[in-house]
């Protein structure tokens, strides 16, 4: 009796260390991009510095140009709109191990593929047009990321070098059907597939100026973070990715695992197109491959591959991205500034997880509670 | 027996080596305390201790890859500074380690010229050829020269770690449980040849074992370490292996394996004909009539690299058969997540933190694998955290895995206490058929002796188990009937009781 006593007991409290370490935890994973993001500002500051201009001045100018008025933020919401679903193109495969940069290739041929259905259907009705377009996005995007896991899998091709030089390949591909075959003959200067009937245009958030493709985006990350983290697909995923020989012997289907996943993110990054051709710009043309699929793998990094964490992400990157143009302006700094502010906060979020397990003042969290 | 002189720096003669007051502090916590041993030239000297008793953390300090927080080191009795391995290269004290240090893409040729300190930039591979081929024909034994050492047996690694010191003409070396992977012919052969070295003055050996078999019949003196502290030793002469025992382990009582009941079981397992390529693609694996009961421990020994790690592979589903089948329970079995639960298959792979653990996920992550998407015979979609905590606190609690809490990362544990929790979750439940491989490969003592019980309560519970073990001890230990793998193939069985230890020995090594 007095035994089966202790052992519950014991049990209790490793039960409550479990609480207090998860906590740790959490605050860690939180702290370390943070503090990463803090660390690449400070580097960015100094190179400012170099040049001679004000760092605070700068990011007063994000501050203002981002975030400080209706106005702007309206601009990066609707920035942060395919931002978020191409972090989930990188987020959802990396929780498998696999690093996919490749999502811009998916998000250029969703949008191309909701163009192709405009061109080749316009007399559906509109919400039959919209959710067909929806549609073909989310399955080009999946068949050509899901495709990059499947060479990753079948053959063992390094996903990362793959769906870099696939998107390369898609882009080529928009150029060839955009000049070509899916051209409309009156897009003179800017060869362009027709324009959307005007019931297919995906309209505003009522009282937001944003158009729906934001609510999808934010949708699409709380949905992956449950897959993730609240459903048996999710942690068989994350298996997987922790380890693929354990995952082999306990019988788990890592081959359909894989190419699930990167499938599901290439649909995410498919349906980003699609929302810029809808949404923006009314037809499919060049404008599509604007970075997008690049800036989402600094956002999902920052996130560390968390669904939930990326909705902030995007919206800070999103803002980063829409006051590009008045720093270019007021500070006379050229274009590509943004990209290196970018550039040190992916190197510093890349050193940032070798400090996991070793902030020391968290530990005394865990002693605490014991 | 003479090694070459490759480098005209390090001694000729064997030196001898003194540690006074050693002592490496972790932060709080004191891995080695005040340690003081003395290792005369040309002795035999063995370090005694469970895990984390220290004795990996004082070689470390003798070799200069920690910096001690005090205490001094004396070789040939002059005090010396060793800040990093160079210095300690460049005395002439060398390290074999459990884990291989080898260049798994260059050959064994290859590894061991450009361990040398002066290769030239050009090198003369036909001299160097020539010059290796002269020094092999000295040593007792040999490995392949021109394979890359990716595709040699962990029991081939280590004989050219051991011949990678002595061509680089080491005179005092520390080897860290050197014959774990060898048949015990090999490795009476192997100390043979180190006491050899050290009876003619040649070489000074101090070596870390759990085998008081090797102590007893090699080694001139012992010292035992027990939680940072020098507890004991002495002449080897002067002291039994109870006493050796007593002083390793302290106060502590030890588990001994549950009796053995007799279970007259059915065939479980059925392998028939079975034909797969083996690692190096050159050769095939042939199991002609493979049968395990139920209620019975199926040994199987052989040398690593006789085809063992491929017929786990076959037998969990990550190795296609090119020929014959697999049945469980008279049904063709394909290792299938569903037919593995179907059936109460459960598998302990070697080196559980690398073939049945996701490192980083949490100890609970980790208990719950098998269980996290079935519950009550039906599937299930979501998640349930509860039951998880719940499974992992009731299996922690039962199997006494020692973690800071459930949400530590696995990889943060013990080697036996990672052991631990893979067999809470293996052995949770019903189970009709085990498949084991080298379940005690590098854990302490008590840990083994408690992992051995419960593999021989789930035999006696009337699971049908097959383990793989290159330890043979284990086998002798564990097994109802014995079988003998060499060159992928099944050569030898024999019943365990009265089984004929040279016979094992030599069909192990071959001679069929």
């Amino acid at each position: 009796m007095s035994m089966q006593h202790a052992e519950r007991t014991a049990s209790a409290a490793v039960r409550a260390g479990f609480l207090s370490e998860a906590t740790a935890r959490r605050i860690e994973t939180a702290i370390l991009p943070l503090a990463a993001l803090l660390a690449g500002m400070i580097a960015f500051s100094i190179f400012l510095a170099f040049l001679g201009k004000p760092p605070l001045d700068f990011y007063l100018l994000v501050y203002k140009a981002g975030f400080g008025t209706a106005f702007s933020w309206t601009n990066t919401l609707a920035r942060a709109a395919p931002l978020l679903l191409a972090a989930l193109c990188v987020a959802l495969p990396a929780r498998l191990g696999l690093v996919i940069i490749g999502g811009e290739g998916a998000i250029v041929l969703g949008g191309v593929a909701a163009g192709a259905v405009a061109t080749l259907m316009p007399g559906l009705p509109g919400p039959a047009g919209i959710l067909l377009m929806a549609l073909a996005g989310a399955l080009v995007g999946g068949l050509w990321i899901g495709g990059v896991g499947a060479l990753r899998h079948l053959r063992g091709v390094n996903e990362t070098i793959a769906s870099l030089l696939m998107a390369y390949v898609a882009i080529a591909l928009m150029n060839h059907l955009v000049e070509g075959l899916l051209r409309d003959p009156a897009s003179l200067n800017k060869p362009s597939t027709a324009p959307l009937p005007a019931a297919w245009r995906i309209g505003e958030i009522p009282g937001l100026g944003v158009h729906w493709g934001l609510a999808v985006g934010i949708l699409g990350c709380i949905l992956s973070w449950v897959l993730i983290e609240r459903t048996t697909w999710g942690f068989a995923a994350r298996i997987v990715g922790g380890n693929l020989r354990a995952a082999r012997i306990q019988g788990l289907p890592a081959g359909r695992l894989v190419i699930g996943f990167t499938a599901l993110g290439g649909a995410f990054a498919g349906l980003a197109g699609m929302f810029e051709v809808a949404a923006v710009h009314g037809s499919a043309n060049a404008s599509l491959a604007a970075g997008y699929g690049y800036t989402g793998i600094l956002i999902a990094f920052l996130a560390r591959h968390n669904g939930l964490a990326i909705v902030p992400a995007a919206i800070l990157l999103a803002g980063l991205e829409a006051s590009s143009g008045l720093i270019q302006r007021r500070m006379a700094l050229p274009d590509a500034t943004v990209l290196v502010l970018e550039g040190m906060v992916f190197i510093a979020i890349l050193l940032s997880d070798t400090f996991q397990d070793r902030l020391k003042f968290l530990s005394f969290l865990e002693r605490r509670q014991k | 027996m003479r090694v070459p002189a490759l480098d005209p720096s390090p001694p000729q003669h064997a030196i001898a080596v003194e540690t006074l007051g050693m002592t490496m502090r972790f932060g709080s916590f004191t891995a080695l305390k005040d340690v003081s041993i003395r290792i005369p030239a040309g002795s035999f000297h063995v370090l005694l201790g469970e895990n984390g008793a220290g004795k990996s953390t004082l070689v470390k300090c003798m070799m200069g890859f920690y910096k001690p927080t005090s205490g001094q080191m004396t070789v040939d009795g002059r005090e010396v500074a060793v800040p990093d391995p160079r210095a300690a290269h460049d005395l002439g004290l060398g390290m074999v380690y459990q884990h291989f240090t080898l260049v798994p893409s260059l050959t064994a040729a290859e590894n061991l010229v450009i361990s040398r300190k002066d290769v030239p930039a050009r090198i003369d591979w036909e001299k160097e050829r020539a010059d290796l081929a002269a020094f092999m024909t000295r040593m007792p034994f040999s490995v392949p020269l021109d394979v890359p050492v990716g595709r040699l047996a962990a029991g081939e690694k280590q004989k050219l770690e051991l011949l990678k010191q002595l061509y680089l003409g080491r005179r005092f070396l520390i080897l860290d449980e050197p014959t774990s992977v060898l048949t015990p012919a090999e490795a009476d052969e192997l100390l043979g040849m180190v006491r050899g070295l050290t009876t003619d003055g040649t070489l000074t050996c101090l070596m870390i074992s759990h085998k008081f078999r090797e102590v007893t019949a090699f080694a001139d003196e012992v010292s035992v370490l027990r939680r940072g502290e020098h507890v004991g030793g002495g002449k080897v002469a002067d002291l039994s292996t109870a006493e050796m025992a007593a002083m390793m382990i302290g106060e502590k009582e030890l588990v001994r394996p549950a009796a053995r009941l007799a279970v007259n079981g059915k065939p479980v397992m059925t392998v028939s004909g079975a034909k797969a390529a083996d690692r190096s693609g050159l050769k095939t694996i042939e199991i002609g009539d493979l049968k395990v009961k139920s209620g019975e421990i199926v040994g199987l020994a052989g040398i690593s690299g006789n085809g063992q790690m491929e017929l786990m592979e076959i037998l969990s589903g990550q190795r296609p058969l090119m020929e014959g089948a697999i049945k469980v329970c008279g049904l063709p079995f394909h290792a299938t997540r569903s037919e593995a639960r179907q059936f109460n298959v459960r598998y302990l792979p070697e080196e559980p933190l690398r073939n049945a653990c996701a490192p980083k996920m949490s100890v609970a992550e980790n208990i719950f694998f098998r269980d996290f998407d079935f519950a009550g015979g039906k599937p299930k979609f979501w998640l349930n955290g509860r039951r998880m905590a719940e499974l992992a606190a009731r299996l922690v609690g039962e199997y006494k895995v020692k973690t800071a809490s459930l949400a530590t990362p696995i990889a943060a544990l013990s080697g036996g206490n990672v052991q631990r929790a893979v067999l809470s979750r293996e052995l949770n439940g019903a189970v009709d058929l085990l498949l084991i491989a080298n379940p005690c490969f590098g854990l302490d003592f008590s840990a083994v002796a408690e992992i051995r019980t419960r593999i021989m309560a789930a035999r006696n519970a009337g699971a049908a188990v097959l383990l793989i073990s290159e330890d043979l001890d284990e086998i002798l230990e564990l097994s109802d009937r014995i079988l003998v793998m060499s060159e992928g193939r099944i050569v030898f069985e024999t019943p365990a009781a009265g089984a004929d230890i040279g016979e094992i020995g030599k069909h192990m090594a071959g001679h069929h």
